[in-house]
């Protein structure tokens, strides 16, 4: 007999139904997961008759839930099935040291899709840009929003980092499937937005493509290096990635224009007390420096 | 002179650096409402210049005007570059700025050499306490020291940054004296050395503490909690061998987290003792390998660098490099060995190691569980045993086992533009931005 677990795709909704069918043994064979937020018309959802009471307790190993908060967040349809599968296996199908093996195939499916997800709440910490949009009038704390399009739904699970690094600002981060937002006190999370709701650009953008310009040497150009870790797919929203064909276009020209520099002289050095200092006490090469007279600036 | 002006001139004097590691630091953010910012863990890239270097820290100079004269150094008193110098409230205002839109982790602030190293030290001391004491900032601050400068000034440094640097530049006094003619080893080696103490004592004093009260999280560290350098590569003759003696005697006798190698660039102003030539990239990233292997593997610089050949071969990363030289040790069984000699297999990282332990003492392994975790079986192939395979000996023996290795022209192109993460332990040092 098949059950339908209709849940919204979320790691505590999956959490509270997995637990339910476990409770009462259903095998994973026996359950069809599936995300209600895809649905066009939610199915009158029919309370599932189970056969067996419901076992007094469920524990598994910590390691398991945080695997499956990860892989829940993934986009993947068959992740709720497979990662079920995988809780019955480990807390009633006596694998106990299913965790510990990454061959199996449960397993390694759900490592990737961990994977991948806890790379994509990587690259959020990383490429998310705030935008100063003003100043609380009542506290005197900047406002600030960005816009982030993420690949799976992570803005849950990527929060907690900006509210522990930037508590003392309020800030939202938007993204296509839900909202983030910190008020200097309480995070909250709202429906999706679109990128129009944000604003385009900050008054900072410029100087930070001035470092960014600045920081970079021609003279090692490794753009293959780059886009494994900075994919195109993330450049939309960076506002320096507007000037890397630029930089990679000019690196050759700039090169040659070094190769082309005629050699510089040396130049003798200035009679500095300090540099004196350097060259006449050859046994400093023993001994650490005295302390020389501190000056003001 | 403008703000972008002083920022362009002052980020490209500050790029040599290699280092932007904005890891390790001790764990502290900003939940109480005051200040702003948070460490702890593995830092973040938060971009890519198109050089590959991650972008993780704003890394710029106080000031480019220097009294030395290093040659491989774009801001030596004998270059014509122009000059420029920030106030300590402009580099505050900028890190604050950059961190709050979530551009960096944190500063890597250095200075150029102006008047005396204590007086140098002070101005970069300055931005340090600016940050931490007025707008309480609990990002990464890393501050390059001068060894000259005095104990106490570097012990100043120390409670301010999460990391404290130095840089050795290169790895003997013979060449420093003919390359950057200011410098000196044997101060640079004990400022190190007095780093480390203060280090020490510090974990020692975090530890005492904990025993008695339980310290709120939120405040700064008491001193920084690493310390790191820089060596030049290419600029001179040494070898490889010299090299990484030197990098395995800081990071046992002075404890550093990392040694960083920055084979060396052609810079705008060259100089008449070192005219321009390409960066030796291939040779920065097997120096990379190797100082891996060195820290994590268990491997000695003997072993990586036979005395009669003192340079790490090119074409081959160097734990292969090894095996080749090593064929007795294998074929190594996957399914007995101990840690340490599945350490030593070509083609497995520690990551790997870790799970096939693991995963072994459940079933004996195959080739397929292996390419499950991702290794790549044909590089492991000659060197092991499992469950379901066991190499020809013919194969080791082959004196062509070594040609199977080598990359075609195509790759070795490939290579030189993007040195691909040979192993788990590479992938996470590209990905935290550490490589
Ligand atoms: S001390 Fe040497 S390496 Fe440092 S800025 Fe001056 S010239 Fe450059």
């Amino acid at each position: 007999m098949t059950t339908t677990a209709q849940i919204q795709p979320t790691f505590e909704a999956w959490r509270s139904k997995a637990r339910e069918l476990l409770k009462h043994g259903v095998a994973p064979e026996n359950v069809d997961w599936v995300d209600a937020s895809q649905t066009a018309s939610l199915l009158a959802e029919v309370p599932a008759k189970y056969q067996i009471a419901p076992n007094a307790s469920v524990k598994v190993p910590a390691e398991f839930l945080r695997l499956a908060a990860n892989v829940c967040a993934h986009t993947d349809q068959r992740r709720f099935a497979i990662l079920y599968r995988l809780l019955h296996r480990l807390a009633l199908g006596g694998e106990k040291h299913l965790l510990a093996m990454p061959s199996d195939r449960d397993m390694h499916q759900c490592t990737m899709w961990a994977k991948a997800v806890s790379r994509d709440i990587h690259k959020m910490h990383a490429f998310v840009r705030f935008r100063l949009v003003g100043v609380n009038e009542q506290n005197g704390r900047e406002q600030f929003v960005a816009w982030f399009e993420p690949e799976y739904r992570i803005t849950r699970l990527a929060s907690p980092f900006f509210e522990k690094r930037f508590a003392s600002m309020e800030w939202s981060i938007l993204t296509p499937d839900e909202c983030a937002s910190w008020d200097g006190n309480k995070l909250t999370f709202m429906p999706g937005m679109s990128r129009h709701d944000a604003p385009a650009a900050d008054a900072h953008d410029d100087l930070w493509r001035t470092y960014y310009r600045s920081i970079f040497n021609p003279a090692r150009l490794k753009v293959q290096a780059m886009q494994s870790e900075m994919p195109m797919k993330y450049w939309k929203n960076l506002p320096e990635a507007e000037i890397i064909h630029d930089l990679i276009a000019s690196s050759d020209q700039r090169v040659r224009a070094m190769i082309a520099t005629p050699e510089r002289p040396v130049k003798p050095a200035p009679n500095n007390a300090y540099l004196n200092s350097l060259r006449n006490k050859p046994e400093k090469l023993t001994s650490p420096a005295p302390a020389s007279p501190v000056s003001s600036p | 002179m403008e703000l972008t002006r002083k920022l362009e001139i002052l980020a490209d004097a500050a790029k040599y650096d290699a280092s932007c590691a904005s890891s390790g630091a001790a764990r502290k953010d900003s939940r109480d409402g005051k200040g702003i910012g948070s460490t702890g863990g593995m830092g973040i890239c938060h971009s890519y210049t198109p050089d590959g270097r991650c972008v993780s820290l704003l890394k710029v100079l106080l000031t480019n005007a220097c009294l030395y004269d290093c040659h491989y150094c774009i801001n030596r008193r004998s270059s014509n570059v122009q000059r420029a110098r920030f106030t300590p409230e402009e580099v505050v205002q900028l890190t604050l700025d950059f961190y709050k839109r979530n551009y960096i982790e944190g500063l890597f602030l250095s200075s150029g050499i102006v008047r005396s190293a204590d007086f140098t030290m002070e101005q970069v001391i300055e931005v340090a306490r600016q940050l931490r004491e007025v707008h309480h900032f609990r990002g990464y601050i890393h501050l390059k020291t001068i060894p000259e400068a005095s104990q106490a000034l570097i012990d100043k440094a120390g409670r301010y940054a999460d990391r404290i640097s130095i840089n050795i530049e290169l790895p003997s006094q013979k060449s420093l004296d003919r390359l950057a003619p200011e410098k000196n080893l044997t101060n640079t080696m004990q400022a190190m050395h007095g780093i480390r103490q203060r280090i020490d004592e510090n974990v020692d004093a975090k530890k005492a503490a904990r025993q008695i009260v339980n310290r709120p999280r939120a405040k700064a560290p008491a001193f920084a909690t690493g310390q790191s350098t820089q060596m030049i590569v290419g600029a001179d003759d040494s070898t490889d061998a010299l090299v990484l003696h030197r990098a395995d005697e800081l990071y046992r006798d002075c404890r550093l987290r990392r040694v960083y190698y920055s084979g060396f660039s052609p810079i705008p102003e060259p100089s008449v003792l070192l005219p321009i030539k390409p960066p030796p990239l291939v040779r920065e990233h097997r120096l990379y390998q190797a100082d891996w292997l060195l820290r994590f593997y268990g491997f000695d610089v003997g072993e990586l660098l036979p005395k009669e050949d003192p340079n790490l071969d090119l074409d081959l990363d160097p734990k292969l490099a090894w095996a080749l030289r090593n064929r007795a040790v294998f074929p190594v069984d996957i399914n007995r060995a101990s840690q340490e000699l599945l350490w030593r297999i070509p083609g497995l990282g520690t990551v790997n190691v870790a799970r096939i332990l693991a995963a072994r003492r459940w079933a004996s392994l195959t080739l397929a569980d292996l390419q499950r975790m991702r290794v790549n079986l044909k590089k492991v192939m000659p060197f092991i045993i499992a469950a379901d395979h066991r190499p020809h000996i013919a194969q080791l023996e082959n004196a062509n086992l070594r040609q199977q290795f080598l990359p075609g022209p195509r790759q070795l192109e490939l290579n030189f533009n993007a040195p691909p993460p040979t192993t788990p332990a590479d992938a996470t040092m590209v990905l935290s931005g550490q490589l």
